[in-house]
């Protein structure tokens, strides 16, 4: 293995570990908030013992997702030294208010979580809705240093160095709000719904239990929102990479020709070899008409590029697929809640609708690893987009495989710690 | 010595970095301490120790590690060739220093929140890891003062893989700087925990305990002194010559002969701000020793400064956050004053 792919990997497992806890880090501070917010307006001990058991659970996962974040934090010195060298007058500025944000977030998630006995109820409640607001906020400026590696502004290059910064133009470059938008959502969708999903897999056992029916509600109505406005933030997404991204676009649909009413293409085996997909699904005209909203677009190929500039198609076209196939799932399954609730049905009680969400539950998660390899491998060959390669950003430091390796048995053995919690945590309220 | 006319954003920013770390040992190295005395628990009163150092670091260890996070990201941001350097030299330790970190929190939480079912395992990892990640964060500032990093990142590709990601921080001063900061931490987590304690009987054991550790910092600090003629002179020149080494150590000494006293005669508040003086002196001690080099002897802040711009609207940006930090911090701490009231 070379040490541009043990570094490679090492930051991918870092970022495919971190951005789980993540989402969770941002989603459940609104459950518990929103489970707390009912026990104070119905006095039902229900709701407040599900806030303090969601919170239980907030307490494990964010502690793990601080501590992979901070690994993250160190780590883009330790195997990118150059590409901070030259991104960190950039992306610092960013990075600095996300500290802030993440400060907030813990300051008072240790106040939500041991003031129960402590503070007055309302400032109780209001140091979980700072939690939420800061964990929100800490993902949107992160995601905005993410942004900016795809679609670089705000600097002036002469030569291999950047010469003139802006880092407010950096902030707000082309990409930063269909992209922090898109995680947010991810966030909320995922989390919401795969918390729906283990609630209802116990009530499909426990079909009178109050705890579980107030749990899956309030878990639906967050996931069941989020996961109906993501493909519309998708497509947002996808039309931003057609117009600036334009290889990841190609790489990501398995287009090989340059040409205009290029078809959508579901699933299919892209031959790099043969410069041809095949086995997929053609929907005529279908991708000019979702990437440029012009059914005979012209949709440059992979072919218009040369090949040193192509990313590992493969990763690329199939986690494309797989976060689409998942996220519209979820959106159909979340549709379905959104037709009974607004016809005032009851949901609880189909168990059809308990086992369509507890398969679902998994799927915001494996749809956001799928989305991360779409966005950080068809990026590839670069860092920052344009400006400096990722060959070029490595560390000199010989023998990564072993960093690498460590870290990969770190993350295995804290995220079968983490499911064994968990699950007991479940299992105490069955 | 520094003349007044070269005193600008950098600097600005290099202070405000040095003050974050500063709360970070304060606080998040207290923590660290506290791990150190949840391994050394003894005596009758051992499960009670345990349980008071638990619930003073419970609710406050997140918010303070985070100050590591900030020294972090202004390094990166505001300092980017010195964020490389670091990172391409000390790799390996600082790879460590992560896996301490993050075995370090996760136990802590799963001990909390596990049940009691293998409580104790987590526990004791807990408790190892707390010991070795501050060995190995003094080991880095050990590294980085005897300029071994710096001329090591020179020599990058032309000398072999032990002259330049070994050697700059694996030798017996680093080592002793590494200890030095485990006894110091160890030293701010026995005062503070007199001051936690709910019972006499548990005061008077971490009274003891800060007591012996401060008679450890003493042994280390003067083995670290000796060692850095030799192998870190800039050390040995701060404390000899310069013009501000005398009163920076008359007060240094000043702070620990408090420390020590107030913890004799039980004036448990005024040993804490002693103590915690004590260890902020040593911190600028070692910062002034560099000046201005930010990675002696090849990278001076001022070389490594990134662009003004980049510089004006991190300080703003700072001093925005730190109108609603320290609020903030204020009543975190306020609320969580006693461990005992829970």
């Amino acid at each position: 293995m070379s040490d541009l792919f043990a570094a490679r990997t090492q930051m991918a497992l870092s970022l495919g570990f971190h951005i789980v806890f993540a989402e969770i880090g941002i989603a459940m501070p609104v459950l518990m908030v929103l489970a707390e917010w009912r026990w104070t307006r119905t006095e039902d001990a229900v709701f407040l013992q599900l806030a303090k058991r969601w919170a239980k659970g907030t307490a494990i996962l964010f502690a793990v997702g601080a501590v992979s974040g901070t690994v993250l934090s160190f780590e883009l010195g330790l195997l990118w030294p150059r590409f901070m060298q030259l991104a960190g007058p950039i992306i610092g500025v960013p990075f600095s208010l996300e500290g802030f944000a993440f400060f907030t977030e813990a300051i008072f998630l240790g106040v939500y979580l041991y003031g129960w006995d402590r503070i007055s109820r309302r400032a109780h409640l209001a140091a979980g809705v700072i939690v939420a607001v800061s964990g929100a906020a800490s993902a949107v400026f992160v995601v905005m240093v993410n942004a900016w590696m795809n679609t670089p502004a705000g600097i002036t290059l002469s030569g291999a160095t950047i010469s003139a910064v802006d880092p407010i133009a950096g902030m707000f470059n082309p990409s930063t709000v269909q992209q922090t938008l898109h995680m947010l959502l991810a966030a909320y969708a995922a989390t919401g719904l795969a918390v729906a999903g283990i609630h209802a897999a116990v009530l499909l056992r426990k079909r009178d239990s109050a705890f579980h029916r107030a749990a899956f509600t309030i878990a639906l109505g967050v996931g069941v929102p989020a996961a109906i406005l993501q493909p519309v933030s998708g497509d947002l997404s996808a039309r931003t990479v057609a117009a600036w991204q334009p290889i990841k676009l190609a790489a990501l649909e398995g287009q090989f020709a340059t040409e205009r009413g290029a078809p959508l293409r579901i699933g299919g085996w892209p031959n790099v070899q043969r410069e041809k997909t095949s086995f997929a699904l053609e929907i005529p005209r279908g991708l000019s008409l979702l990437a440029f909203h012009d059914p005979s677009a012209e949709v440059r190929g992979l072919t218009a590029f040369p090949r040193d500039l192509w990313p590992p198609i493969i990763p690329v076209h199939f986690g494309f697929q797989i976060m689409v196939g998942l996220g519209t799932a979820m959106a159909l399954v979340s549709a379905c809640v959104l037709f009974l609730f607004v016809r005032h049905r009851p949901i609880v009680d189909r168990a059809w609708l308990l086992r369509l969400l507890a398969i679902v539950a998994p799927f915001g998660f494996i749809a956001t690893e799928a989305g991360w390899t779409v966005t950080e491998v068809g990026r590839q060959p670069w860092v920052v987009q344009g400006v400096i390669r990722t060959a070029d950003a490595v560390t000199p430091m010989p023998g990564l495989v072993v960093p690498m390796t460590i870290f990969a048995l770190l993350y295995l053995a804290l995220s079968a710690i983490v499911v064994t919690l968990v699950r007991s945590l479940v299992r105490e309220t069955t | 010595m520094m003349p007044l006319e070269t005193f600008g954003l950098p600097e600005i920013i290099a202070g405000i970095m040095l003050l974050a770390l500063n709360a970070y040992v304060l606080t998040g190295g207290a923590d660290f301490g506290g791990g150190v005395w949840d391994l050394l628990a003894s005596g009758s009163s051992r499960d009670e120790q345990r349980s008071l150092i638990e619930r003073s670091i419970a609710p406050i260890w997140e918010a303070n590690h985070v100050w590591l996070i900030v020294v972090v990201v202004l390094l990166f941001s505001a300092f980017p060739p010195a964020f490389g350097t670091l990172g391409m030299v000390l790799h390996i330790p600082l790879s460590l220093l992560l896996v301490g970190i993050v075995l370090r929190g996760s136990a802590f939480v799963f001990r909390s929140y596990g049940g009691r079912a293998h409580g104790r395992q987590w526990g004791t990892l807990f408790a190892v890891t707390s010991l070795i990640t501050p060995v190995i964060l003094g080991m880095i500032i050990g590294a980085i003062v005897s300029d071994r990093v710096g001329v090591a990142s020179t020599r990058v590709g032309t000398s072999g893989f032990v002259e330049v990601f070994v050697r700059p921080w694996l030798s017996a001063f680093t080592i002793a700087v590494g200890a030095f900061a485990l006894a110091l931490f160890a030293f701010l987590a026995a005062t503070y925990l007199t001051l936690a304690a709910d019972t006499d009987n548990l005061r008077e054991a971490f009274r003891r305990r800060a007591l012996g550790a401060a008679l450890f910092v003493f042994v280390l600090a003067a083995v670290a002194l000796a060692l850095s003629f030799q192998a870190a002179p800039r050390v040995a020149h701060g404390v000899a010559g310069a013009w501000w080494s005398l009163p920076l150590h008359l007060g240094t000494a000043a702070a620990a002969i408090t420390a020590i006293v107030a913890l004799w005669r039980r004036r448990y508040r005024i040993a804490r701000v002693a103590v915690a003086a004590q260890v902020s002196l040593v911190l600028w001690g070692w910062a002034l020793a560099q000046l201005p080099y930010l990675v002696p002897p090849t990278l001076t802040l001022r070389d490594a400064a990134s662009p003004r711009e980049t510089l004006t609207l991190l300080l703003v940006g700072l001093c925005a956050g730190f109108v609603i930090l320290i609020p903030s911090l204020r009543y975190l701490y306020h609320t969580f004053a006693r461990a005992s009231e829970s």
